[in-house]
């Protein structure tokens, strides 16, 4: 299905966009043709990935409120536009894990933070963008990635799953109230990857055991391309 | 009608001027239940640039305030015409500020971490072009960490960039804000579509509404650039054939669709500048009725609503607006008038009589769900 979509066509944003995951999709999508903007805390790699991929780097932190508004008007004026958001910056929350009776309350509020509100900082700051290209084109996506730690109970893994399991459903309520404005939201779970999140979260793991997060890149891209594809169906049954 | 407060869309009040020109006072929130099925309503997408930039004349050394004010070429985000101020800044109202330091051609200005070189200055006039150095990328990260929103002395606390930016900002290329679309949310739009009223939304660079300069600002507004979507030009070729009224959210929808109009009510898709004021003598072809914010008279945005009203309707308008102390500027209340003077808006298969609405039924803006 998702080589039905041109992504030579497509604007795309990319949050966390300078480490495992968020690298691996600003890659691929570059790769396939994409004009793509990813946002990343860090100057020094923001400029790096920019230069190796010819993607347009964006120095903010989702976290952050101050920073919202002002990623938003780089993301749109670098693209002229935006077709599709993918939220994928993360925070862990305490580090390392500790029991939620051992959390800081500043620490689950970071991992809100940057795990929900930002997300939907974000996504209200681009949402006119996203609509404007739904009027247009074959529809517009917001991708939050989500966790399994978003649905089970891990101990230990307190503040980042109640964060995802709220972004999860936040996906879920938003997806309902947006699409009849053309706009998709999809919560997708990459699974166990070998990212640097991951070591952080489980130090003495075996990373070869874990997924590369280029194969999590490629099934979330082919779920992009398969929920425009629906739109731009639908879009066409409307006409008929 | 003077209040410089700043009102939440939430609260803003709306006052609806009937085809027979008498007056009804709603609320902003019920927005969702004006228009009839079929009419088609256009907003403009446009997000504002921070579009203030404090900084220094290298050759100098004086500060000053270069404003971005229009687009030399839309595809070149390298070059602006700009309004220089000197040293002051929103506080002072625009008229009184203090002129900028002697620019000429080549001079180099410090805009935080952007460098412009100052091309065409005119010794007369505030009125520069500029030049930034550096790409796109680098242009828009100068400005998203320098710039503010141009501001004006009637808001009592400044602007964050976020409250400049309607619900439906999309491409940052206006200078300020496209304010009738606070009057609109996401909620409103879901009435509409529930009630068959088609929304569909043009870019437009709308620019600076005063300069500081009596004489310059006689030239205003500048030349702005649009682009209307395919989507559009065939949404208004539906309303005219069918008779549904084309409602334009805010004066630079007038001003694009007005100035892509092609004869027998059709407005051309894709990219153009619209140029010149519109006003009295303007003969409208497309647009039969305006949401916009309050303005008073005097004010360009007031004197555009000529177009539209007959001047007893404007003069009982300004008083009643007066009266009832409605707030205006960007962030105040709302206003939705119909097209009045110069007959129907031109739509080829119904060539009605006076006034706009006639023969269309029950009268247009009174409809409730």
């Amino acid at each position: 299905m998702a080589d039905q979509i041109d992504f030579r066509a497509l604007r795309v944003a990319v949050t966390g966009g300078t480490s495992g995951l968020g690298l691996a999709l600003a890659q691929d999508l570059r790769a396939r043709g994409a004009n793509v903007a990813f946002v990343a805390r860090t100057a020094s790699d923001v400029a790096r990935v920019a230069q190796a991929t010819g993607a347009h780097g964006i120095v903010g932190d989702v976290g952050a409120k101050a920073d919202i508004t002002r990623v938003a008007l780089q993301i749109t004026g670098a693209l002229s536009g935006l077709d599709v958001l993918i939220n994928n910056a993360s925070s862990l929350g305490p580090v390392p894990l500790s029991l939620l009776a051992d959390t800081e309350c500043e620490d689950l509020e970071r991992a809100l933070a940057v795990n929900l509100v930002g997300p939907f900082r974000l996504t209200k700051a681009l949402f006119g963008a996203l609509a404007a290209s739904a009027r247009e084109r074959p529809g517009a996506v917001v991708v939050n990635i989500s966790s399994d730690a978003a649905v089970a109970a891990y101990p230990g893994w307190g503040a980042y799953g109640a964060s995802k399991a709220a972004l999860r459903h936040m996906t879920a309520i938003w997806d309902e109230e947006a699409k009849d404005s053309g706009v998709r939201f999809l919560s997708i779970d990459p699974g166990d990857m070998d990212t640097a999140l991951h070591a952080l979260a489980v130090p003495d793991a075996d990373p070869t055991a874990r997924k590369r997060p280029e194969r999590a890149a490629a099934e979330i891209l082919a779920a992009i391309g398969a929920a425009l594809t629906a739109n731009a169906l639908r879009e066409v049954e409307a006409l008929r | 009608m003077n209040a410089p407060v700043s009102v939440s869309p939430a609260e803003a009040r709306l006052c609806v001027v009937e085809p027979d020109g008498a007056m009804r006072h709603t609320l902003r929130s019920e927005l969702g239940l004006q228009f009839a099925p079929g009419d088609v309503a256009v907003a403009n997408d446009a997000a504002t640039l921070p579009a203030s930039l404090h900084g220094i004349h290298v050759e100098s050394g004086a500060p000053l305030e270069i404003r971005l004010a229009a687009w030399v070429n839309l595809a070149d985000v390298s070059r602006f015409t700009t309004i220089a101020f000197g040293p002051g800044d929103y506080r002072t109202p625009t008229e009184r500020r203090l002129p900028p330091p002697p620019l000429k051609a080549g001079d180099r200005l410090l805009l935080g971490p952007l460098v412009a070189h100052v091309g065409r200055a005119s010794h007369r006039s505030r009125l520069i072009e500029i030049t930034f150095e550096g790409d796109r990328d680098w242009i828009f990260s100068g400005l998203a960490r320098h710039g503010q929103p141009i501001q004006y002395a009637h808001v009592a606390a400044p602007p964050a960039l976020s409250d400049v930016w309607t619900k439906l900002a999309a491409e940052p290329i206006a200078f300020e804000p496209p304010s009738a679309g606070f009057a609109l949310d996401w909620r409103t739009l879901a009435l509409w579509r529930g009630r068959g009223v088609e929304f569909v939304t043009l870019t437009h660079a709308a620019g600076v509404s005063s300069t500081g300069d009596a004489l310059l600002d006689e030239e205003l507004p500048f030349d702005e650039p649009y682009r209307i979507p395919k989507r559009v030009a065939a949404a208004i070729r539906r309303a005219k054939s069918s008779g549904a009224r084309v409602v334009a959210i805010g004066t630079s929808v007038v001003r694009a669709l007005e100035s892509a109009a092609e004869g027998l009510g059709r407005v051309r898709a894709g990219e153009g500048v619209a140029k010149g004021r519109i006003g009295r003598g303007t003969a409208l072809t497309i647009v039969d009725a305006i949401l916009t914010g309050i303005h008073s008279p005097g004010d360009s945005h007031f004197e555009l609503l000529s177009a539209f009203l007959d001047d007893r309707t404007l003069g009982d308008l300004a008083a009643e607006l007066a009266r009832r102390a409605y707030r205006e500027h960007e962030f105040g209340d709302f206003l939705l008038a119909p097209r009045r003077r110069g007959g129907r808006a031109a739509a080829a298969p119904h060539p009605d009589p006076l006034p706009a609405y006639a023969g269309r039924g029950d009268p247009p803006l009174a409809r409730g769900p």
